[in-house]
């Protein structure tokens, strides 16, 4: 009951935080930090299931959410025309035939005896189908690439409603997770920490280059959005009206309202994962995951196939991660893989996981609302906090110097945090039971 | 949760691209040493009626006492889980030891860490994990003479003389040598210090016979240099046979203690640990 | 001759290059290997690490060249590598003191340890840019080049230039000696052996008086030493910019992984496989193909295997096709 009482007045402290926030500042910056904390909150049950429940360190969280992302560009945007006739089909030959080759490589490193014939016959194979797949692949993008390259010059999506795109980027990400689990858990001992680093800047790097995919570089923007937009509020007499009767005006009423709509579709993603969670911890699978993390040699001994499981619970954990991906992007209406930072999008969810309570899925939940707060807010801080240090001091090269580095404030006050919980309250605000 | 320890806590995370178990250290009772008080009387080295166990865990150890004397070889045998390993760490100071004290040479050094007592003259080596394996033979001997600031090529010369075959590998990787030789450069390198006397646990764990047997010539040889010796044995046989003392410990407790020879021809300790 | 100017271009972008880029990538994996092999984690703070002593190198240069002080042809940041070092082991040794020697007293779970290094990680990123900012900055003076590419022209006759830059040579020379110096100090100095020692089996260390705390305090010192060299470095070959360094965390673990964590000749071995994968795939060989094969066979594109941007990703195939091969890398690391 007591650890009841604590947890409440944890959430109540950080919704408090933010409910200041809207007084102080506005409720716009409030409703932005809470819609940004759901989809935190996310992102943490995710990295949660997997450190929390099973010890397996994702350090490649990055690639999963830059996934999510792909996939509400895949998902929702309209097809480009022409596209797949000019060179969509040439390049996914391409990249089954890419594929294919490495399947082709990896059967006859499994059936071929060892010796030099194999290496031979896996090289040949190697390059040969490295060639064959650059011949059919190349053409396709620059003929795709080609198409309005101003405004598209890309394979579009598929024109379908955004909110589907949730469900899918968490399958994206699955899949890939899928394929890094089989190699980097598979291995004599776990190599996933390095696998999914690499992995991370893999997935970035071919956001960024691929323009055919998502326009690399120069950015996809103006998704479509599962809530009206504000101009379109706006012209709306009735809720003009209505945006009256609480005094406000349109504008602001508009923004506020399509962002507490945001706020609704992501509380009903965060409650749903949340519940599933809870039942998952507590079910037999729950059970036994831990079982394995605390004493794995044990149950090896009863007959768990341990590499299974993990694998399991990378996929799903990696699948949630895709899905918060997918909904920020969502929220920011806009893909921008320059944007993605291994510091802001994997590391960021790790304090929170290890600040909020490493194995408590509330805890997961606070960390990544408390966390995000305190990374948008650090900013306002510091600045605030610099210009009333440096108040007393002559305009000069220092003072400005200081004001421009309260920017980079939040980083090392995530570290101070991280450490500090690390050293005075190692499992977290809301510890596991 | 695995342990109460959140420290200790790594959810079973065993992924070697970022952390490195291999050779880390396992938890010591004492960081800091107590004082030495004087003690005289008495034999060479006892640890006398000690009651204790691992940290806050119950006690293994009851009452038990195990001494050795200048010249002497000093054996522990008894049953699996009898403590007698325990008992040798308890008189190293790798236990908590709640009751009961450890005197050395006429000095009390029941506060004293383990290192501190290789300071003191203390030679030990451990049952397992006892050389540097990446390190060669030579690197082994010259690491067991750390703490000495004097030149310890003479003592160098005399390990190499006990054990010959060291010699010849003087420059190979000791984990590349075969078990017994393994553990003559773990005995070489406790000798490196010119220890006062030698704990052995267990020096032929998981050797073949006759290495075994060589291993016990080697012992009386480091023997007679003068160096009383304390030993741990599951061959408890053979290792009566050397010893001028022996111990029986059952369930931590002292069974038995008398010579070597007359544990030997007690029908009861035949019966119940010699296999008749 | 067409084989000569074909090698000349080959040396001239993919060689040279990769040595330098080797010889920076071997001495920041051999910071993470001693870390890993002595204190047991994988420090996510190195590429940040390295980015502090560069920064204390680049503050002291500019404020040499603010005094006037020049090392002739040399750059000057050579003069304020020390100073770097210095600044850097204390920062190090500070944060020893501050964060992870309270979990070596509670022997912490080597993880945990990861935990706290992504900690220090932030802070330090904080600090740097705090103190010089995100932006790129170029301190390299002195001369540019050792052998411009007209000289050597000039010289040979050739058609293609070799270049050989200033940075290029001064890389190869210090990694060199810097390489040279660590080994001597781990194999022949009683301190060196007592680390080995200590990395190998930390118990049996203890019992034979080896002091685990001095141990750890020469590992951060030879270590910061090693970060800030390898970030001088690597900033004089190519420019400063705290998030590129934070970046480079990816190749030197990779190089330290496909060496053997552990293993300081892995380390070595590790980088420069990186180094010359990584170039080599993402050099556009037509030139030199051009030159290499009979007239008219030469090809049309540019054959490059792959944009450079996928360095990362060449890095990183390597790293699990060396994994899938030999789990313990190339040299065997403590990783079996």
């Amino acid at each position: 009951m007591n650890d009841m009482v604590k947890n409440t007045g944890l959430f109540a402290l950080v919704a408090l935080l933010i409910v200041i926030t809207g007084l102080m500042q506005s409720w716009n910056t409030a409703l932005l930090i809470l819609n940004m904390g759901l989809i935190s909150a996310i992102m943490a049950l995710g990295v949660n299931l997997q450190w929390g429940f099973a010890g397996l360190f994702n350090v490649g969280i990055m690639g999963f959410v830059a996934l999510g992302g792909l996939a509400s560009v895949l998902i929702a945007m309209p097809p480009t025309e022409g596209a797949w006739s000019a060179g969509g089909y040439s390049i996914v030959l391409g990249l089954l035939m890419g594929a294919a080759t490495i399947v082709a490589a990896v059967l006859t490193y499994q059936r071929m005896p060892d010796g030099r014939a194999r290496t031979l016959a896996m090289l040949a194979i190697l390059i040969g189908g490295f060639f064959l797949y650059r011949a059919v692949y190349d053409p396709g993008v620059d003929a795709v690439e080609a198409i309005n390259p101003a405004s598209t010059g890309n394979i579009g999506g598929l024109g379908l409603p955004i909110l589907l795109s949730w469900p899918v980027g968490g399958l994206l990400a699955a899949g890939v997770a899928w394929i890094i689990g089989k190699t980097a858990l598979g291995l004599r001992s776990d190599y996933l920490a390095i696998a999914t680093l690499g992995i991370a800047e893999i997935i970035i790097a071919v956001l960024k280059n691929e323009d055919w995919l998502a326009r690399g570089v120069k950015n996809v923007i103006g998704l479509p959005r599962p809530v009206p937009l504000e101009v379109d509020l706006q012209r709306d007499p009735e809720f003009v009206e209505r945006a009256a009767g609480f005094g406000l005006d349109a504008v602001t009423a508009s923004t506020i309202y399509v962002k507490l709509e945001y706020a609704a579709l992501f509380a009903v993603v965060l409650v749903i994962l949340l519940w599933m969670a809870q039942k998952a911890l507590n079910s037999p699978w729950g059970r036994m995951m831990r079982a394995i993390r605390d004493n794995e040699v044990a149950a090896e001994a009863m007959g768990k196939d341990v590499t299974r499981r993990h694998l399991q619970i990378f996929i799903l954990g990696s699948a949630i991660c895709g899905i918060a991906g997918a909904m920020m992007t969502t929220l920011d209406g806009q893909l921008t893989p320059g944007t993605y930072q291994p510091l802001r999008f994997t590391f960021l969810v790790w304090v929170m996981v290890i600040v909020g309570g490493s194995g408590n899925n509330f805890g997961a939940v606070l960390g990544g609302f408390l966390i995000w707060f305190l990374w948008v807010q650090v900013e306002p801080i510091g600045l605030w906090l610099m210009s009333t240090l440096t108040s007393g001091m002559a305009d000069g090269g220092l003072k400005t110097h200081l004001m421009d580095s309260a920017a980079h404030m939040r980083l090392f006050t995530m570290g101070v945090i991280l450490l500090l919980v690390l050293r005075f309250s190692p499992r977290g605000l809301i510890p596991e039971k | 949760m695995s342990s109460s320890n959140p420290y200790q806590d790594d959810r079973g995370n065993k992924d070697r691209s970022i952390t490195n178990p291999a050779g880390q250290g396992t938890a010591m009772p004492r960081s800091k040493s107590g004082p030495v008080t004087s003690a005289p009387g008495g034999p060479f080295l006892i640890g006398e009626a000690m009651t204790g166990g691992y940290g806050k865990g119950p006690d293994i150890l009851h009452e038990c006492t195990i001494a050795v004397d200048r010249g002497e070889i000093a054996v522990i045998v008894g049953p699996n889980g009898a403590g007698k390993s325990t008992a040798m760490k308890a008189v190293f100071g790798m236990l908590d030891v709640r009751s009961g004290r450890v005197l050395l040479d006429g000095e009390d050094i029941t506060a004293l860490t383990p290192q501190d007592r290789v300071v003191k003259g203390m030679g030990f080596v451990p049952q397992t994990h006892n050389i540097f394996t990446s390190m060669t033979v030579e690197e082994n001997l010259e690491m067991g003479a750390f703490i000495r600031k004097d030149d310890f090529r003479d003592t160098m010369a005399q390990v190499y003389d006990l054990f010959p075959i060291l010699k010849e590998k003087r420059y190979q990787a000791a984990g590349e040598l075969s078990g017994g030789q393994r553990q003559q450069v773990a005995v070489g390198r406790a000798l490196m210090t010119k220890p006062k006397v030698l704990m052995l646990d267990e020096p032929t764990a998981g050797v073949s016979p006759i290495v075994m047997d060589e291993l016990f010539d080697r012992i009386i040889e480091v023997a007679r240099t003068g160096i009383p010796i304390l030993m741990v044995e599951q061959n408890a046989r053979q290792a009566l046979e050397i010893a001028d003392k022996g111990y029986v410990l059952v369930q931590g407790r002292n069974a038995f203690t008398d010579t070597g020879k007359a544990l030997m021809a007690d029908p009861e300790v035949r019966r119940s640990f010699l296999g008749g | 001759m067409d084989l000569l100017n074909a090698f000349i271009t080959l040396a001239n972008f993919v060689i040279i290059p990769a040595i330098a880029y080797g010889s920076q990538l071997a001495l920041g994996a051999l910071g993470v290997t001693l870390i890993y092999g002595i204190l047991r984690f994988s420090n996510f703070a190195h590429g940040d690490t390295m980015a502090f002593g560069t920064m204390i190198t680049i503050l002291f240069t500019w404020w040499f060249q603010h005094m006037g002080l020049s090392f002739g042809p040399l750059p000057t940041a050579l003069l304020a590598l020390p100073f770097g070092i210095a600044g850097c082991a204390l920062f190090v040794l500070l944060t020893d003191r501050a964060v992870y020697r309270f979990y070596r007293v509670q022997k912490a779970k080597p993880v945990i340890l990861v935990i706290v290094s992504m900690g220090v990680m932030f802070i330090m990123n904080g600090v740097v840019r705090f103190i010089i900012g995100p932006d790129d900055h170029a301190f390299s003076d002195g001369e540019r080049f050792i052998i411009s590419a007209r000289t050597f022209r000039e010289m040979t006759g050739l058609e293609e230039g070799l270049a050989i830059r200033t940075s290029t040579g001064i890389t190869v020379v210090t990694a060199v000696i810097v390489v040279a110096a660590l080994f001597w100090f781990l194999n022949k100095t009683r301190t060196g052996k007592s680390m080995r020692a200590y990395s190998d089996n930390e118990d049996l260390a203890l019992l034979s008086g080896i002091n685990p705390e001095k141990v750890v305090v020469v590992t951060w010192v030879i270590v910061a030493a090693l970060a800030t060299v390898a970030g001088t470095l690597y900033g004089l070959d190519k420019s400063f910019k705290a998030f590129t360094y934070f970046q480079l965390l990816l190749p030197i673990f990779a190089s330290a992984i496909v060496g053997g964590l552990g293993s300081p000749v892995g380390a070595i071995a590790g980088g420069f496989v990186i180094a010359f994968s990584e170039v080599t795939i993402t050099y556009a060989w037509k030139k030199v193909l051009v030159y290499a094969l009979p007239e008219g066979m030469g090809p049309d594109g540019l054959v490059q295997l792959l944009s450079t941007d996928y360095k990362f990703a060449v890095s990183f195939i390597i790293l699990l096709v060396v994994l899938l091969f030999r789990p313990t890398g190339l040299f065997k690391g403590k990783s079996v």
